[in-house]
């Protein structure tokens, strides 16, 4: 089960070099500060990348209609994630919030009326994203959201590298959907969500859902996966997006 | 703690010791936790590694070991390790590995020691609860190790100091106090070798020389002990504790082939062992009357808490409990004599059951007869055999060996006979068996003379040894009777459980456990003319015979030992909590590993019932419903 495999496609960046570019275009300090922190090197074995998992929730799936509602963060590396070390704020977002998401995260909006702008929790959540690299299932919602958020607030988006594990999910399993005679056969489509993702691996599962549970939980499965599939020498770049 | 970690917070808060934890105490405790996944077959703990940190399972199974290599145990979700290392210089005393896709939290020695000292409870389980037999394991291994692991030869600190024969009674004590021993070895001369004869100790002196007022010119042969029990220079220690604890016997030759290379006394072993069983024996044949017998008796329990807690293996515990249940029975008749005056005519006081096969525990009732020498006249004798059975009986009732409610006692007449009357019951049986009687005689086929002339019972293990094996219709029966307890074990590898006096789901880990198994290894020890009484050794002679493979043999060597332990570590716990040992077996008190090798052990019995079944026809239906 120890296949080495990149999941990495070509367009991916040599995201130590892009830092040092972005680190003289950007203009607001945050930013600066956060390029200047710089990116490990592209060939550093992810057993020694300092990493953060990163998980929002957001009122919907789309950066430009919808809004983020809160951020969980918590620094780890593949020997161990610091619970205590775990960060979840709930912020306001900037756009009503749509009734299905209330269920699914909890946040009501008696929540959200005392809760702080994004803007007032940049400077905490930078102090855990600088100099470590952000892990998350499913990139184009942190990533996204992330960069249309700082686009409204500062002016500017961001750019950063990423492990996906549900990318991980999807290179492991790339015929998800059996065919119709598979299906005939009784082949289950594979789910790539994280909580299934987490099933394949022995993880436990865990009954709330918050943005800094769901930011564990994929720390967690990517130590699950590095583990089965590529081994702690396997250099970052092999795996970031 | 944020609050957003309640979920993990929720999970400790299910698991002992986490669950009785003050809330704002468990938040710290969450806090601190780091995260770590381990794939199966990886290490987690190496041993010697420094190690900082407490284990706690979220999910998976680990395996832990010991240094030896052995597995030595098998946890699960809500479990910890780990916590041996932190109380021991931060070193690894029990590796660990995964067997499953583990995910494990972690807290720091800080955090640990914090809990250690500011929450009893917390304290309490990692050292005691969880973990008792291990720690104490950890802290008398040593010791019980040496017992295990040295040889006799380590005791010897002198020459043997030996005599002809031929000397005279005054001259034996002599060089006994000029030589400061207690026991004196006697030669004889043969074709130029001098052979080991006979043994003269202190006590042989008191009681056979002094007491009966012998001139100082008796010959030493007269009443020297012949026919010795003696041991190799290259047994072990605690085998020649188990042999002076079979035989009653306070000194031992030690053997190099026909050569004497010194004689070890049971004071050197209490005194490399101060807390073992045999100090207790010791003490047994120190005690002038019942009373002192009846108080030392309460240490017996303790005896059996700590070999168990020195990882004693259930032969050991088991001989070494039977051989504490003789020395009760073989001081009582020594009172008893001292009270009632010598016996009129020969006798020999045998065992039965559990003690006869050296697998007794601390939940047993006595189960003893007396064969008396063929000149025995009821008119004249059998006042004196029944008030010193009744002494005996009483006297052992006393001690906490409760009397046996099927009336298998020396007091009952039936079994109160000379020889030749039970030379009768025994070829009756054998002969001319009948089911429903054989199972109240069962436990006449574990029988061990255990005082006075003991070749009386010696004669009986001859006659069982010859006839059994030759009478198919007595094995047939004997092996249907095997086949009326079955192990707890359902088809799906599920307990069957029963209820227990208290209403309490259980099941029996005797009656359906190591009864069946000594039930049926006796039927195939009997079909193989072996003369052994203890089921170990049973197996060893069956082996020897081919009757079952060796694979097999194997297998119910080592399902009877898994259900002896478990049996008497479930005894054990009982005592440490202060409640009455018995042998009902929750599920729920047993951990995942104890479990789950159950059930194989179980399942081991069911297939050597089976197989019992068709080696000797046994197959139609049950003797008794």
């Amino acid at each position: 089960m120890s296949s080495k495999a990149a999941v990495v496609s070509t367009q991916t960046p040599d995201w130590s070099e892009r830092f040092g570019a972005l680190a003289g275009e950007a203009l607001h300090p945050l930013l600066k500060e956060y390029y200047e922190a710089g990116c490990i090197a592209p060939d550093t074995p992810i057993s020694d990348v300092p990493m953060v998992a990163m998980d929002f929730e957001t009122t919907g799936l789309n950066p430009d209609q919808h809004s983020i509602v809160s951020v969980g963060l918590v620094p780890f590396t593949l020997k161990g994630i610091q619970l205590g070390a775990g960060r979840h704020w709930v912020v306001r977002p900037r756009l009503p919030l749509h009734q299905t998401s209330i269920e699914i995260h909890g946040i009501t909006h008696a929540d959200i009326a005392k809760a702080p702008d994004l803007e007032d929790i940049l400077d905490p959540m930078f102090e855990m994203l600088r100099g470590r690299i952000p892990v998350v299932h499913y990139r184009s919602i942190e990533r996204g959201f992330l960069d249309v958020a700082l686009r409204w607030r500062l002016g500017e988006g961001i750019e950063f590298p990423v492990l996906d594990t549900m990318a991980i999910e999807a290179h492991l399993h790339p015929n998800r959907r059996p065919t119709r005679w598979q299906q005939f056969r009784g082949q289950k489509p594979v789910s790539i969500r994280l909580a299934d993702s987490r099933t394949r691996y022995g993880l436990p599962h865990y009954a709330a859902h918050n943005a800094l549970i769901d930011a564990i939980a994929t720390a967690e499965l990517l130590q699950a996966q590095i583990y089965h599939h590529f081994g702690p020498e396997a250099p970052v770049q092999d795996l970031w997006l | 703690m944020q609050a957003e970690l309640i979920d993990i917070r929720n999970h400790m808060a299910n698991y002992p010791p986490f669950d009785e934890m003050p809330e704002e105490l468990l938040d710290r405790v969450v806090g601190t936790i780091e995260v770590e996944y381990f794939r199966a077959g990886t290490r987690i703990l190496e041993f010697g590694k420094a190690n900082h940190w407490l284990y706690y399972i979220r999910s998976g199974a680990v395996e832990i070991y010991r240094r030896s290599g052995e597995l030595y145990n098998r946890i699960g979700e809500g479990e910890m390790f780990g916590q041996f290392g932190l109380l021991m210089h931060q070193k690894v005393r029990f590796p660990a590995k995964a067997l499953e896709d583990t995910l494990i939290y972690r807290f720091p020695e800080e955090i640990f020691r914090l809990l250690f000292e500011n929450d009893d409870n917390f304290a309490d389980f990692v050292e005691v609860e969880d973990n008792s037999r291990l720690r104490s394991a950890l802290s008398r291994r040593e010791k019980s190790n040496e017992l295990m692991t040295s040889r006799v030869t380590r005791l010897i600190t002198r020459e043997p100091v030996s005599a002809p024969c031929t000397v005279r009674l005054q001259e034996a004590a002599r060089i006994m106090t000029d030589q400061g021993v207690s026991a004196l070895l006697l030669m004889e001369e043969n074709k130029g070798h001098n052979d080991l004869k006979g043994i003269i100790t202190d006590r042989d002196l008191r009681t056979r020389a002094l007491s009966e007022a012998l001139p100082s010119e008796t010959p030493i042969s007269d009443i020297m002990s012949e026919d010795l029990i003696t041991i190799r220079d290259n047994a072990f220690i605690f085998e020649a504790m188990l042999t002076m604890l079979h035989n009653n016997v306070h000194h031992l030759p030690v053997m190099d082939k026909h050569e004497v290379r010194g004689v070890i006394a049971l004071s050197d072993i209490v005194k490399y062992e101060s807390q073992s069983s045999l100090y207790l024996v010791s003490n047994i044949y120190h005690q002038q009357d019942v009373r002192g017998l009846q108080k030392i008796s309460r240490d017996v329990r303790d005896s059996f808490v700590r070999m168990v807690n020195e990882d004693a293996n259930s032969h050991m515990i088991g001989s070494a409990m039977a051989g504490i249940g003789r020395s009760f029975t073989q001081r009582l008749l020594e009172l008893g004599e001292e009270k009632l005056g010598p016996p009129p005519v020969p006798y020999c006081f045998m065992a039965l059951g559990s003690m006869a096969r050296d697998e007794q525990l601390v939940v047993t009732d006595q189960d003893n007869a007396m064969i008396l020498d063929d000149s025995f006249n009821p008119k004249e004798h059998d006042e004196y055999f029944l008030a010193l059975a009744k002494f005996v009986s009483d006297g052992l009732a006393e001690c906490g060996y409760t009397y046996c409610t099927g009336d298998i006692m020396a007091t009952n007449q039936k079994w109160r006979q000379p020889l030749n009357v039970w030379k009768g019951y025994f070829t009756d049986w054998i002969e001319n068996p009948k089911a429903e009687a054989l199972l109240n005689s069962n436990i006449f086929f574990d029988l061990d003379g255990i005082y006075g002339k003991t070749d009386f019972a010696e004669d009986l293990k001859t006659l069982v040894a010859e006839k059994a094996s030759n009478s198919q219709r007595f094995l047939t029966m004997m092996a249907r009777n095997s086949l009326n307890r079955t192990p707890p074990i359902g088809f799906f590898r599920s307990f069957v459980l029963e209820e227990d006096g208290q209403q309490r789901k259980s099941f029996n880990l005797k009656r359906r456990g190591t009864a069946p198994l000594s039930d049926l290894i006796r039927v195939h020890a009997l079909a193989c003319g072996s003369r052994a009484q203890n089921s170990f050794e049973r197996l060893r002679a069956i082996g020897n015979t081919k009757l079952l493979l060796d694979d097999d043999l194997g297998n119910l060597r080592d399902a009877l030992e898994f259900i002896a332990i478990v049996r008497i570590r479930h005894q054990a716990i009982a005592i440490e909590e202060g409640r009455d040992p018995d042998n009902n077996v929750r599920p729920e008190d047993l951990s995942p590993f104890e479990r789950s090798h159950l059930k194989d052990a179980f399942q081991v019995v069911s297939n050597a019932q089976k197989f019992l079944r068709f080696r000797y026809n046994a197959g139609v239906g049950r003797n008794v419903q």
